[in-house]
């Protein structure tokens, strides 16, 4: 197995008095598909946000191919670059198009020469299958075209690996499979990819591990197959046993 | 009427004189108070608790005294501090500071408006707090903040006024002069009237011009 991107030490943080992450520890190796599930409030997102140092974490470590997430630290800029961000709610520039929401990053922050951005900003917007919305605003898109623009926008940073927070989980359904389709071809090309999701049958298909997180612990972890297959711990079999059958 | 169109012809000149100074000061404060009530805003939202701390200070110390004091203080007291400035400067200065408070609290409520999560789409892509500002927040605040800025812009043309107080010869002077000098109150002061409204009555419209030129790009 090659050696692990994200490190993940004994993290822990607490909201006030509350905690959320109760010493987690996990890695993500290169090229590897790793999906967070658990029930709301588990710390899932929180985690993702804490690599990407969106949030501080309060004690343990988190390092990207050895440097240290600290959100004090200028190291944070190339983080960030490094561990592009996809949100459930898109945030897409909305006073920007679909091309200058790809190519923002490229140009502005990595300052790339403006014109190899945007060659490649549209060659991923063609990629995600949005090859005719380059110029359309984010208002005229609908929500699925909109999270494949943010994908694309997560792409032309060319990142070390994609965190995705939720993705589909604010897409009417009918839109929640050409978001996914996207996220697997991207998988089968060797992405690394940590994955918060409830889409367990994405999980199933494309994730190489699958961890369950709850009350800020990882209480289950291993091969896709094993833990939605055949959880072990109990907590694992109610919490899939009500996500399969919900009523 | 005949008398009036005559009274009128006479009249405009020496008012279109005012009419030029109420431009140059509300022109001059205008620019003044956006500068200076962005950068409260700014220090405002800039998460460093010092520079929040001041431009709250300066802010309510500016909305808690009113401008004609705000305009005597630099047209009086500052000779005294050996500061002598003309009446013309000290009335753009004046009205430029006081109302950059007014700037900065509509600013600062455009920049809140503006989605938290754009904040993290800029960090996430790497972005620092200058760059999210300029690029991402600031432009999308521009939108929120325009009707208002609209609605200052016309009550500064209208309190340029105030400057007749320190001796700036601006419409509102120039037409107390002529109607006390000849008695003609209501042919000046109609003329007065119509003149503003000359002025505020496009910059109204110039202000609906911008939201629908920065409205477009956004519209759902």
């Amino acid at each position: 197995m090659s050696a692990s991107m994200i490190e993940i030490t004994g993290v822990t943080k607490s909201f006030g008095a509350f905690p959320v992450l109760k010493g987690i520890t996990a890695n993500v190796n290169k090229g590897e598909v790793v999906c967070l599930i658990g029930p709301s409030g588990s710390g899932k997102s929180t985690i993702l946000r804490c690599i990407n140092g969106l949030e501080s974490y309060d004690g343990g470590a988190i390092t990207i191919d050895g440097v240290r997430v600290d959100r004090s630290q200028p190291s944070i800029t190339g983080i960030r670059t490094a561990m592009a961000m996809v949100f459930q709610r898109f945030n897409l520039f909305p006073h920007r198009t679909a091309l200058e929401n790809v190519v923002e990053g490229p140009i502005f922050v990595k300052k790339e020469p403006a014109a190899q951005a945007i060659a490649r900003g549209r060659d991923l917007l063609a990629r995600v299958g949005l090859g005719d919305k380059v110029d359309a605003y984010p208002g005229q898109l609908s929500g699925g075209q909109m999270q494949r623009v943010a994908i694309a926008r997560a792409l032309c940073m060319q990142p070390k690996a994609i965190l995705f927070d939720e993705p589909t989980s604010a897409l009417d359904p009918e839109l929640v499979g050409e978001v996914l389709s996207v996220m697997k071809s991207l998988a089968e090309d060797g992405m690394t990819m940590l994955v918060v999701t409830h889409e367990m049958g994405f999980a199933r298909e494309v994730a190489d591990r699958v961890l369950f997180l709850d009350g800020g612990v990882i209480v289950e972890q291993g091969p896709a197959r094993d833990v939605l297959g055949a959880p072990s711990h109990p907590r694992t079999q109610d919490f899939l046993r009500r996500v399969l059958k919900p009523i | 009427m005949q008398i009036f169109l005559r009274d009128a012809a006479q009249f405009l000149p020496l008012l279109l004189q005012g009419v030029k100074f109420t431009l140059l000061v509300t022109a001059g404060s205008l620019i003044l108070s956006t500068l200076l009530g962005l950068v409260w805003a700014l220090m405002r939202v800039s998460g460093i608790g010092w520079l929040a701390l001041i431009a709250k200070l300066v802010v309510n110390g500016l909305r808690g005294i009113p401008i004609l004091v705000q305009l005597f203080y630099i047209y009086f007291v500052l000779p005294e501090l050996g500061i002598a400035l003309s009446a013309l400067q000290a009335s753009i200065l004046g009205l430029g500071i006081a109302y950059s408070a007014y700037q900065s609290e509509n600013f600062r409520a455009g920049i809140e408006a503006v989605d938290h999560g754009q904040i993290e789409a800029a960090q996430s892509i790497g972005m620092g707090w200058g760059m999210m500002m300029r690029r991402v927040i600031l432009p999308q605040a521009v939108r929120i903040v325009l009707p208002p800025y609209g609605n200052i812009m016309v009550m500064m043309l209208k309190d340029s006024s105030q400057a007749s107080t320190i001796t700036v010869a601006e419409l509102t002077l120039q037409g107390s002069l002529i109607a006390s000098s000849t008695f003609k109150n209501m042919t000046v002061y109609s003329l007065v009237a119509l003149l503003y409204l000359c002025m505020s009555l496009p910059l109204i419209g110039f202000v609906g011009w911008l939201e629908r030129r920065f409205g477009k790009e956004t519209r759902r």
